[in-house]
């Protein structure tokens, strides 16, 4: 809940009727060896939607823990309802009526979603004991209020993604913050999610909320905000409204240049089949998965989150194996229970989650993008050949632009397009035949996609066989020759390239 | 555009390991110890070969423990049975290390057998301990602590119920030479070789590193995470048996309570030497240079004639702001990230 001492400046501020609540000037953050921040400034206008934009490592998040009180900058000054003020810690910041929507959600996974809402503020009893009635009752009201449709009693473990994201959004208007910050809060969540909530974020701007919203999909930008800002290394660009400008300026504003052709798909030529999957079924999962993929073609898969196309991605690559079904792969059956099984057999997997099963944090670039390949050889007399390793791994960071230093690095210094790259680079060393792509750019700056993209129609000429999974429909529609559709673990259909559009697979997969 | 990235202002060669700070932290400490020496006892710590080859041969054996724990910890894995472990190796290793001149030795039948018998026997009983641990954690998937504790408290049991809580005594001569001298040294100094080898240079090493800093993208590696883990565990296990060995060699006897509080004492040592508990990191150098910590710290306070409790106290202490330290160290990574 908001101090008293905020509720005085709330008061004085609407005397005041100034045209921004938040307004941030000459903001300087330093990171040992590097500047995050350097003169930077951010003004937010009440009720209304402003997004920040940038590239990964633009300084749009330290910029973002700067307004929610988990970074003290250097340099600059804050002012909230025109008053200068320090925000000493998140703690600090929520009193003062700012909150934020981590996109690791914060929630604690074993207690109801009325105690994670009121949490420090549970109505007592005359014992002094928690009145989870009174506590039950609340949520009710403020739930009503948002129009959330959501057992208060419920465990936080027993709820959706988006349905946390909700209770998150609640918790912050039951402490009646004026300004709130979401951390690309649509990352994670399904299409109708998604509308959902923007209209309670619309709902949010009519009561006069200001709202931080950090994205890297453009089209949300366009659909739910009124103004952005755009960062580039660390420096301000400019601010905009979101009605003045076309998608290439705001990417011109982001990059500091063109990008020509975002999904670069050039012409491979197709070759035999390479994999064959037949009825391939994980009970409760995925059911009769049946394609075939030919060499030098990208397949794409979608559908929304949780329709099982990750989980059929791991089943190919033995993550967690299929229990029914046939896997053929240039003609010959074959018996995938490991990802060692499937690399044998020339598969290799980028997997979704970058941090949770692709880093290895502590350890460097170069023991990052090594390990894939060490199974087959590179050693001698014993031990790994450090030297030849380390000339494979330059050849490889210059081919795919990494932009580093040296291979010595540690991996969790890079940045997120950067860490993507020296795991596609993990995969490439092991000179897959086909090549299973999670999410190849989900979280990375345009630049980065850019190169991402033309990389995987590189492999394609070369003749690998690519299936890539993706949410976002233009990347799939762009880069595919076919598409598959997959909707709550059945395939609903397979699109050629020239009969695909956004229209179609939505309908496939939303059905 | 692209030179926010983060680029270290300082960053470390290769080769240059960040354990030179640990290494300034050993020299701090003789240093201490030297000055303090000729202010109370008036006389040099340093300069005494004598106390100084006592002090390294006492803690070889921990050494040689600390060695194999190191790789448990990089596993992201602990180990509490070495201590125990060497107890059980010692007894039932010295009761087929028997001379025949001795009348009552426990297995008649069983005496003046070539040293190899012996060695075989304790490796051989320390690998399976391991190895045991290992496929417990790997393949129920209960932890490390609680496997390796249950191992402690079984190893010790059967170290005592192996003799009814009786001592062993009388080797050969031949077993007894393998802790004789400055046997201890060698072959601690060995262990720590080939092992520094095998983390830094061969597969065995990546793999060991990969899956202590993520299990999951071991996995989807290729790595067989259960199996190298069974191997980490055997291999923890057979040093903690060739620790035993050493042991009853040194003392030409063997005793149930033998190896007592060792495993604490090699887990001090690794992590003193800037192995990270919560796993990816770490290096053999760091751990001799750690184990010659503990040692030079036990041998100075003698030294200063400072009561044994103190001792024991002060150890406390130490191992736990090595701790904070390395959180400390992980928290500002974290940050920065």
């Amino acid at each position: 809940m908001v101090s008293n001492t905020t509720l005085e400046a709330i008061e004085r501020y609407k005397e005041k009727s100034l045209p921004y609540i938040l307004e941030i000037e000459g903001i300087r953050k330093e990171f040992p060896g590097v500047v995050a921040l350097d003169n930077v400034q951010f003004r937010l206008r009440p009720g209304s939607v402003h997004a920040l934009m940038g590239e990964n490592g633009a300084g749009k998040s330290t910029l973002m823990k700067i307004i929610a009180g988990i970074y003290t900058p250097d340099r600059g000054t804050i002012r909230l309802r025109g008053e200068e003020v320090v925000l000493a810690s998140p703690l600090d910041a929520l009193e003062q009526g700012i909150a934020m929507i981590h996109q690791e959600l914060a929630l604690m996974d074993w207690m109801t979603v009325a105690e994670n809402i009121w949490i420090r503020r549970e109505p007592k009893n005359a014992l002094g004991l928690i009145d989870h009635r009174k506590l039950t009752e609340m949520t009710r009201e403020l739930f009503a209020q948002l129009r959330l449709k959501i057992d208060p009693t419920a465990q936080i473990s027993t709820l959706t993604v988006a349905q946390r994201q909700m209770v998150e959004i609640a918790k912050a208007v039951s402490h009646r913050s004026q300004v709130l910050i979401m951390d690309e809060p649509t990352s994670a969540i399904t299409e109708t999610e998604v509308d959902h909530l923007f209209e309670i974020i619309r709902d949010l701007k009519a009561r006069g909320v200001a709202i931080v919203y950090i994205t890297h999909k453009m089209n949300e930008l366009f659909e739910i905000a009124d103004e952005f800002s755009v960062f580039r290394d660390g420096k301000y660009v400019g601010t905009h409204a979101s009605t003045d400008v076309t998608r290439d300026d705001i990417i011109r504003m982001m990059v500091g240049r063109e990008i020509t052709e975002m999904f670069p798909k050039e012409e491979a030529e197709i070759g035999d089949v390479i994999l064959s999957v037949e009825n391939l079924s994980l009970p409760g999962t995925f059911h009769g998965i049946t394609f075939d993929l030919r060499r030098g073609e990208i397949l794409g898969l979608a559908g929304l989150v949780g329709s099982g196309r990750s989980n059929v991605a791991e089943a190919l690559f033995g993550v967690t194996p299929a229990t029914e079904g046939k896997i053929r792969i240039a003609g010959r059956d074959v018996t995938i229970a490991s990802p060692a099984d499937a690399m044998r057999e020339g598969m290799a997997l980028l997997t979704e989650d970058r941090k949770a099963t692709g880093c290895f944090l502590p350890l460097t670039i170069l023991e990052n993008m090594q390990i894939a390949a060490l199974h087959e050889g590179h050693v001698k007399l014993g031990c790994v050949d450090e030297r030849g390793m380390t000339n494979l791994c330059l050849e490889m960071k210059d081919k795919l632009r990494i932009k580093t230093p040296n291979l010595d690095e540690r991996i969790e210094n890079l940045s997120g397009g950067n860490q993507q790259k020296v795991l596609i680079a993990r995969w490439l060393l092991t000179k897959p035949k086909i090549l299973i792509l999670d999410e190849p750019t989900r979280g990375i700056d345009v630049g980065a996609k850019a190169e991402i993209h033309r990389l995987i129609s590189g492999l394609a000429q070369q003749g690998v066989a690519v299936i890539m999974i993706s949410s976002e429909l233009p990347e799939v529609l762009g880069m595919s020759d076919r598409i598959m559709v997959m909707h709550e673990g059945h395939m609903t259909g397979i699109l050629d390239r020239a009969e695909a559009d956004q229209v179609k697979i939505m309908e496939l997969a939303a059905r | 555009m692209d030179n926010v990235q983060i680029e270290p202002v300082k960053r470390q060669r290769r080769g240059l390991p960040q354990e030179l700070n640990i290494l300034l932290v050993l020299v701090a400490v003789a240093l201490v110890f030297e000055i303090l020496g000729w202010i109370f006892q008036g006389q040099s710590f340093l300069m005494n070969t004598r106390r100084l080859t006592i002090m390294i041969l006492q803690v070889s054996v921990v050494g040689i423990i600390a060695i194999g724990v190191t790789q448990v910890i990089i596993t992201g894995g602990i180990d509490l049975s070495s201590g125990s472990v060497v107890a059980m190796t010692a007894m039932i290793t010295m009761s087929v290390a028997q001379s025949g001149d001795y009348a009552r030795a426990m297995y008649p039948a069983l005496t003046d057998l070539p040293v190899i018998v012996p060695l075989a026997v304790g490796l051989g009983l320390g690998l399976i301990a391991g190895m045991i641990n290992g496929a417990l954690i790997a393949l129920t998937g209960i932890p490390p602590f609680i496997a390796t504790l249950g191992m402690m408290v079984t190893a010790r049991g059967i170290a005592k119920w192996y003799t009814k809580g009786q001592p062993i005594s009388f080797p050969t001569d031949g077993f007894a030479a393998i802790g004789s001298g400055a046997w201890p040294v060698f072959i601690f100094l060995a262990v720590a070789l080939i092992f520094h080898i095998a983390l830094r240079y061969t597969r065995y090493g990546k793999f060991t590193y990969a899956i202590g800093a993520n299990p999951q993208a071991a996995r989807v590696s290729g790595i067989n995470v259960q199996r190298h883990l069974i191997k980490v565990y055997a291999i923890a296990g057979l040093l903690a048996g060739l620790a035993g060995i050493v042991t009853a060699a040194r003392a030409e006897t063997a005793q149930a309570g033998m190896g007592m509080m060792y495993e604490l004492d090699a887990i001090a040592a690794a992590v003193i030497g800037g192995t990270s508990l919560s796993g990816g990191r770490g290096r053999i150098f760091g751990t001799v240079i750690g184990t010659l910590i503990l040692g030079l710290m036990m041998s100075g306070f003698t030294f200063l004639r400072v009561d044994a409790f103190y001792q024991e106290i002060v150890k406390g202490v130490i191992i736990v702001a090595a701790v904070v330290a390395d959180t400390f160290r992980q928290n500002a990574r974290s940050k920065k990230a």
